[in-house]
């Protein structure tokens, strides 16, 4: 959107983004002194959780007990809260907007900053670091590296979760389908061309019976 | 985000026991479902709950049934993606597969659910920015009607020219979608049509006439046998994005040619709800799917569509957009 000001509010970018960050800095401080940590059922059976909680998810097919709120993202945990820390899932957009920190919950592609950490509990969490078989590539690893299917790099974990998601599910996606899979993932480098014929080549190894 | 108590009931009455009867609390307590449109929301600081009330452990609310008689009931946890791909939806009621399949990413399919489709907020970016006190945050002025109007209201709109951003809702309405609302005292249903509200009608701060205590839990689409219906989308960017503007259509013909004997008609993306049109609709009947009258008459459909239309400074362009979609969609189904 254009920085402009309308009706006397200020809508530009900077004066959003330094409001945006006191407010969270703040919270966070406000939080931490004075909550008190609890969590479990309180007689009426709803499970209750607020201030710092321990909980347990299972990530890559290993289950971490990790500290959280109720208000931690998933992408935060992963980034921040285990060790060590799997950063392969990026941060850009932190809205749902751009798909470098897509994963994998039970099988489906999901945005890990727009999950509650604590709502991800018993579900299979899948990142990058998880998707080969120890040496063996995932088929769209493999074709991304074979189609030099990136540039700076930031955005390919995300279009491999993606398209990977959608190929385990699909493995006969036509490239109308794999376009639809990545298509809620940016990348600023354009390298779109390249991402799709590697799509098209891991779904060929895929078919051909290949690696998985 | 600010930090919250996170609740999660494993009844609905349990749930609907967390909920807040007096309305200056409804922002205080918030249903978390998919949470795909909620926690944009508490990033943004438009809303800052102190609870959220996660439905995901209430089981069965998930579900997509086509009941014996044929009715299709859509549990309000149901995922986008499920609704997408579900069979007899997308054969019965394609277009509100269509629409499901249209939201957002397959990233945001994957966890947004139906109800919290329906009641998501305003995209509006006024609305959407913490600094503009605009009307929908109980503010003075909106600030769209004199400013970047662009994505705004052609139709319905003031005092406040949101938009209504659920693609689901348009396709809903075109096949008499009806709600269930649950709350502590009891049930109630109503025509999903009726279920939104226009800015000038009641509560500017919402969209709808849910009840701070009340959770949609159900919505229910009859069947509507010898009847085709389609979902089409205009969006600014390929990709995914929100409709500039959408039509559903949905037609009951018979013979051969097929000529239509009843027809409903639905505009998206250019009024503060889903804009139904039954006059445009009516303008359809009688005619020959397909046929140079059937050509004539999708033109008429578009004209009685956009009938009082008010565009603003930015947005003049959604009048032939909208009237586009309708004839080309209409193409569409002729050519089923
Ligand atoms: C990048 C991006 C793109 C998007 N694109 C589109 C698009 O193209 N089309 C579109 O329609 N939407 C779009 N959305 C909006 C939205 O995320 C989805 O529509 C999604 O379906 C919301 O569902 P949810 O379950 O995640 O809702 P939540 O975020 O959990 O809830 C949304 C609201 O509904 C309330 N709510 C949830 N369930 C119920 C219920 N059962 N009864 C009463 N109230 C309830 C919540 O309290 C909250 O206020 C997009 C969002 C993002 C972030
Ligand atoms: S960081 Fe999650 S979608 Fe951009
Ligand atoms: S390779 Fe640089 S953002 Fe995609």
């Amino acid at each position: 959107m254009e920085n402009k000001s309308h009706g006397g509010v200020d809508l530009s970018r900077r004066g959003f983004l330094k409001s945006a960050g006191g407010l969270a800095a703040g919270g966070a401080l406000g939080q931490g002194a004075t909550a008190a940590a609890s969590a479990g059922l309180l007689g009426d059976g709803v499970e209750r959780a607020s201030g710092e909680v321990e909980i347990e998810l299972t990530l890559n097919g290993t289950k971490r007990k990790v500290k959280v709120e109720p208000r931690t993202t998933l992408l935060s945990v992963l980034r921040h809260r285990v060790e060590p820390a799997l950063t392969g899932t990026k941060e850009v957009c932190d809205m749902g907007s751009c798909g470098a920190c897509t994963v994998h919950v039970d099988s489906k592609p999901a945005y890990a900053c727009l999950l509650l950490a604590i709502d991800c509990q018993g579900k299979a969490i899948t990142t990058i670091e998880g998707l080969a078989q120890g040496d063996t590539l995932h088929p769209v690893q493999q074709a991304f590296c074979e189609h030099d299917a990136l540039m700076c790099g930031f955005c390919t974990p995300g279009f491999v979760m993606a398209l990977s998601a959608c190929l385990d599910a699909k493995p006969n996606a036509t490239l109308d389908e794999l376009k639809e899979a990545c298509a809620g993932n940016v990348c600023r480098c354009g390298t779109y061309p390249h991402v799709f014929q590697a799509a098209v080549a891991a779904q060929r190894a895929k078919q051909a019976g290949g690696a998985r | 985000m600010k930090a919250f108590e996170f609740a999660s009931p494993v009844t609905l009455d349990q749930a609907l026991a967390e909920l807040p009867n007096d309305v200056a609390k409804r922002d205080s307590v918030k249903l978390f479902a998919g949470g795909q449109d909620l926690l944009t929301e508490m990033k943004e600081h438009l809303v800052e709950p102190t609870k959220l009330v996660n439905l995901k452990r209430v089981p069965g609310l998930d579900r997509i049934e086509l009941a014996p008689d044929g009715t299709l009931v859509i549990g309000c946890l149901a995922t986008l993606g499920a609704l997408a791909e579900h069979a007899e939806t997308k054969n019965f009621f394609t277009c509100v597969a269509e629409a499901a399949r249209s939201v957002g990413s397959a990233q945001i399919r994957s966890q947004g659910t139906v109800g919290g489709n329906l009641n998501q907020r305003p995209r509006c970016w006024y609305y959407r920015n913490e600094h503009a006190p605009c009307l929908k945050k109980g503010g003075t002025e909106c600030f769209a009607y004199s400013g970047l109007n662009k994505y705004n209201a052609i139709l319905g709109g003031g005092p406040s020219y949101i938009v209504h951003p659920s693609d689901l809702a348009t396709a809903l309405v075109a096949l008499d979608a009806q709600v269930t609302l649950r709350s502590a005292k009891g049930e109630r249903t109503m025509a999903l049509e009726k279920f939104y509200s226009l800015p000038s009608e009641g509560d500017v701060t919402r969209e709808t006439v849910l009840e701070p205590a009340e959770i949609l839990t159900h919505v229910r689409v009859p069947a509507k046998s010898g009847w085709q219906s389609t979902y089409l989308k205009f969006k600014e960017r390929g990709s995914y994005d929100f409709a500039l503007a959408a039509v559903a259509v949905a037609v009951k013909s018979d013979g051969a040619p097929r000529t239509i004997r009843d027809a409903r008609l639905v505009l998206g993306g250019v009024a503060p709800k889903p804009w139904n049109v039954p006059k445009a609709a009516a303008a359809l009947v009688g005619v020959a799917l397909g046929s140079a009258e059937g050509a004539a008459s999708s033109k008429r459909a578009g004209e009685l569509a956009v009938v009082g239309a008010e565009p603003l400074a930015h947005n003049a362009y959604k009048v032939p957009l909208v009237q586009g979609l309708i004839v080309k969609a209409i193409e569409a189904l002729a050519a089923r």
